[in-house]
């Protein structure tokens, strides 16, 4: 490949306007570091912890930025889809641009957000110091911060993948893809998906052996649970996608015939495994939101969550049926009609787990006493727009009827009224929830409240017309369309509805500068009048969550505790133990990205090479002797007193 | 929330209007397919209505009675476990209401599946449409002509495609007739459909196949069986016949316009096999299935009439 070749991205200005505004950016960074004398307190503080509440808000960060990034696409596209025969953008890169968006925002928004919401939250919920394996949460980071970061990098270097999130074959082998962008494709979600997956082992472990004494399972609270289940998802599911991706490897960069045309190649086989993994992904990305949803509403409603246990029941039907339905993204495959049926009934019969927790959410509201802060404002727009996602999704399942909704704008439409107030309210929900016990002060509730509105009405305005143009033929995916179809008035409309989500968006992200600058920091720690346990310690947290952990003996100990006056932090404190910091997982992973970024590219020899720099991180771990340290009980003490004399 | 749900209705009414004043393409049916599709979408749509009707209700009831504003600064919500009670009526009335909708399913996809009632006595047309690139072939064996970029069909007789694709997955839509269906290399697959009406419409490709995806449409016209025969006879005696070389060079390029052939490709580069015979395949030999351009060569037989069985034979020899 020549140079020409690699670099030829940059001769789209808008491309090499970004490249150079990414180049100006980093640039800034690196002085202000610099200037500022902060290597040291950045490598010391950020690249090197192995703190759950920092590797936490760096998920979460990322994911605003991935956000932004994927939210750009999606402006590019409503802006040429806006009006008929639009030449703002060439196919190639619309086609460009609609794939890293669904890539993007999936596993570079969505997963991060999710994760970093767990992270932050979940030791601090079930009473833990930590997770089970802080190294590992680490590496899983920085594993999936390299993955993420070498996708961001194919739109510079060699050219984006341009055949859909999905990827399908034969058209993105090297027959109808000859370029990188599907090398990047395949090594960008291994990375990242690496990551994923030892998250999923490191959470379920955590959420089995760390709980605080005396929580059994049924203690536990709703959050803990959808993210104790969503982990159970992602060990059985993401094991599919690392196998499916090192086939597409295999096929376009060595030769294999998986996927391909001839000699047996099945491109339906990618078709189905992707699947496999892909529909427990929406699950993946869903069920956080309903945990946090739930611990929202019951919050606000000031009352304990409706049907504890059929909340945790129906989660668990979810996940097992979110493996049994995979076959219903390609109900056209030609299948027949016994397979269809098969799928559209596990498919139908997810909207009646679902449809009890929509109850039960609405049942935890009745006689209880409802305060309408931005948390709740998403919690509660949730419902009814999520509702309609819902109800398009049955339609959907429908197998005979999805022959006319299948690869239209009604799709498009249905999925966004799933994901969007489903896994990104959520989040948002979360992180307006969380915010004080991550920085110790609010965020704007005018702000928060302000950027709600906006988006929760832009998003109908944004994405209702897609439900009618698909109903009118309109299919997906099409970078034009001619005048005559008619598509071209409620196009414009739903590029109205994507500005105003931009100003939503804009408006959050505007509020962390606002409340940074003009929100009060002496804020208590229970700053919601919360119920689960993250709320019995100081905002922010102390390194060690609980300098003495509480014993539990009911759901919602800590609102009980409250109510009869009991301190349940209370107690005698002892030395803590702690793990030790480590820059090895962000050393390791950027040696991952080296190799990964060479593969991409077919050279082997420095790819090689870096791998074994990376399997070199591996066995001096394996011999490392760390034993964590211990934090001693003056510290603890000292800590303890200048926090509580913050209050 | 009052003005989100504001909203809402005048969204639905907006569909409301829009599908009086114009119906919508998939519900501006011309064909009996089209119309047990349209019929089960409309009454998905009614079904569903009246589950979100209840959701918002409730929602609405709640957020107005219980709103902290409403109540009195000493009100201490009560602590509720649940109630066994509701918490059945609400599983038992969606179960009811997806298994009535599992039944509409079942019944409606065999229905598109098979032949449209009404035609059972007739022999249906099939037409062979195979894409590639970004246009589509079609092939007529009854006929012996082939056309690229548009079909034309008889009203009044069942029509079977069989689809299939020289390249990347894509989907064979003509939204007024017959739901879609993927069209793929190594597999044959089918729509039924019948035409009520005469007229000119949209056919497309509706899964992304890459560049040209936007521009790969086609128009499908219907007309009465006499126009029909007079058409084929035309293209039979008038057209030029369609050679292998040719053929190639139609595959090659990326779009072209519309044309016409006194023969078609299926004779010297036959369909895959069905779905169903693919699956009875899969423990046998795989070396039978190959299709590469080498054994399409050795196939070089006669096919008069292009039958199902005759493409068989190509692959198990």
């Amino acid at each position: 490949m020549s140079m020409e070749e690699i670099f030829h991205p940059l001769k789209e200005p808008m491309i090499m306007g970004a490249a150079i505004s990414i180049i100006v950016g980093a640039v800034v960074i690196a002085v202000g570091l610099t200037y500022f004398k902060k290597w040291g307190y950045f490598y010391k503080n950020w690249l090197s912890t192995v703190d759950h509440k920092k590797i936490g808000i760096m998920y979460i960060a990322t994911a605003l930025l991935m956000l932004f990034r994927g939210g750009i696409d999606a402006l590019l596209m409503r802006a040429q889809t806006a009006v008929p025969d639009n030449g703002l953008l060439d196919a190639q890169h619309y086609n460009e641009i609609f794939t890293t968006h669904g890539i993007i925002m999936i596993l570079f928004m969505a997963m991060p957000f999710v994760i970093g919401l767990m992270n932050i939250v979940i030791p601090l919920q079930i009473g833990a110091r930590d997770v089970a394996f802080p190294r590992l949460n680490a590496v899983s980071f920085w594993l999936f911060a390299a993955g993420c970061g070498l996708l961001n990098l194919s739109f510079i270097i060699g050219g984006s993948p341009d055949t859909g999130w999905t990827a399908y074959f034969p058209l993105a082998g090297t027959e109808f893809s000859p370029t990188v962008g599907n090398n990047y494709y395949s090594l960008a979600l291994q990375l990242s998906g690496i990551g994923t997956l030892l998250t999923g082992v490191n959470f379920i472990t955590t959420i089995i052996k760390m709980r605080a004494p005396g929580m059994t399972l049924m203690k536990m609270p709703m959050f803990s649970w959808s993210i104790l289940i969503t982990n159970v998802i992602i060990v059985f599911a993401f094991p599919v996608l690392t196998v499916a991706l090192a086939l597409m490897m295999l096929d376009r960069q060595f030769g294999t015939q998986f996927f391909a045309m001839q000699n047996g190649g099945m491109d339906m086989l990618w078709a189905n495994l992707f699947w496999v993994w892909g529909h427990p992904e929406v699950y993946i990305v869903i069920l956080p939101a309903f945990g946090i949803f739930s611990e929202i509403i019951a919050t606000f409603a000031r009352k304990n969550l409706y049907g504890y246990k059929s909340m945790v029941m129906s989660m668990v039907v979810i996940s097992l049926l979110s493996f049994l339905v995979w076959a219903h993204h390609f109900y056209t495959m030609g299948h027949g009609v016994m397979v269809n049926s098969f799928f559209s009934i596990t498919t139908m019969a997810i909207a009646v787990p679902t449809g009890v927790k929509i109850f039960n959410w609405l049942l935890t509201m009745r006689h209880g006493k409802i305060q309408f802060t931005t948390p709740m404002l998403y919690a509660l727009g949730f419902i009814p727009i999520f509702t309609i996602g819902g109800v398009t999704g049955v339609m959907l399942a429908m197998s005979s009827a999805d022959y006319q909704y299948h690869n239209t704008m009604f799709l498009v439409a249905h999925f966004h009224y799933v994901l969007i107030p489903g896994t990104v309210f959520g989040v948002l929900a979360g992180y307006h929830y969380w915010w004080p016990k991550m920085f110790g002060f609010r965020l704007n509730e005018k702000l928060g409240k302000a950027g709600f509105w906006f988006i929760a009405i832009s998003f109908n305005v944004a994405f209702f017309p897609l439900f009618i143009l698909g109903l009118d033929g309109y299919a997906r995916r099409m970078y034009t369309y001619s005048e005559s179809t008619g598509y071209g008035p409620l196009s414009m409309v739903s590029f109205i509805g994507a500005i105003g989500l931009a100003v939503g968006f804009a408006l959050i992200v505007y509020n962390i500068y606002y409340s940074w600058k003009h929100m009060p920091r002496n804020e208590k720690a229970d700053v919601w009048d919360g119920r689960t346990l993250e709320w019995a310690t100081h905002s922010p947290v102390p390194e060690y969550n609980f300098a003495v952990v509480p014993t539990i003996s009911r759901l919602d100990e800590f609102w009980f505790a409250k109510k009869e006056g009991r301190d349940i932090t209370a107690g005698k404190i002892e030395k803590i133990h702690m793990p030790n910091n480590t820059g090895a997982p962000f050393w390791m992973s950027g040696f991952f990205f080296l190799a990964a970024f060479f593969a991409v590219f077919s050279l082997w020899t420095p790819a090689i090479i870096s791998m074994l720099f990376v399997f070199g991180f591996m066995i001096h771990r394996s011999f490392e002797d760390d034993h964590g340290r211990y934090i001693s009980v003056e510290e603890v003490m000292a800590t303890e007193k200048s926090l509580r004399g913050d209050k | 929330m009052k003005k989100k749900l504001s909203l809402m209705f005048i969204a639905f009414g907006a569909l409301a209007i829009l599908t009086g004043c114009e119906p919508l393409t998939v519900f501006d049916t011309k064909g009996p397919n089209a119309k047990t599709l349209s019929d089960t979408i409309i009454l998905s749509i009614i079904t569903m209505a009246f589950i979100l009707l209840v959701v918002y209700v409730l929602l609405v009831v709640m957020l107005t009675k219980y709103r902290a504003s409403k109540t009195p600064a000493d009100y201490e919500p009560p602590h509720e476990e649940g109630s066994h009670v509701l918490e059945i009526i609400w599983t038992v009335i969606p179960i009811i209401i997806v298994a009535f909708l599992a039944v509409v399913t079942v019944k409606t996809t065999s229905t598109v599946e098979s032949q449209p009632e009404g035609y059972d006595n007739k022999e249906p047309l099939v037409i062979y449409a195979s894409s590639s690139n970004w246009k589509w072939h079609f092939s007529y064996p009854e006929q012996g002509i082939e056309t690229v970029n548009y079909v034309n069909m008889p009203i009044d007789r069942p029509i079977e495609f069989k689809l299939y694709s020289f390249g990347p997955i894509t989907s064979f839509w003509i939204p007024q007739l017959a739901g879609q269906k993927y069209a793929m290399s190594d597999m044959l697959t089918t729509i039924h459909l019948a035409a009520d009406d005469i007229g000119s419409f949209m056919g497309r490709n509706s899964n992304f196949s890459g560049r040209g995806f936007a521009e790969m449409e086609f128009e499908a016209q219907t007309m009465t069986q006499e126009d029909f025969d007079k058409w084929a006879a035309d293209v039979k005696a008038n057209e030029k016949p369609l050679t292998e070389e040719k053929f190639d060079e139609l595959l090659k390029a990326e779009h072209v316009g519309r044309s016409s052939y006194s023969s078609t490709h299926l004779e010297f580069r036959p369909a895959p096999m069905e779905h169903s015979e693919h699956m009875k395949m899969g423990d046998m030999d795989h070396s039978d299935m190959d299709m590469s351009e080498d054994e399409m060569d050795h196939s070089k037989m006669n096919h008069e009439d292009h039958s199902q069985e005759k493409s068989e034979e190509t692959h198990s020899h």
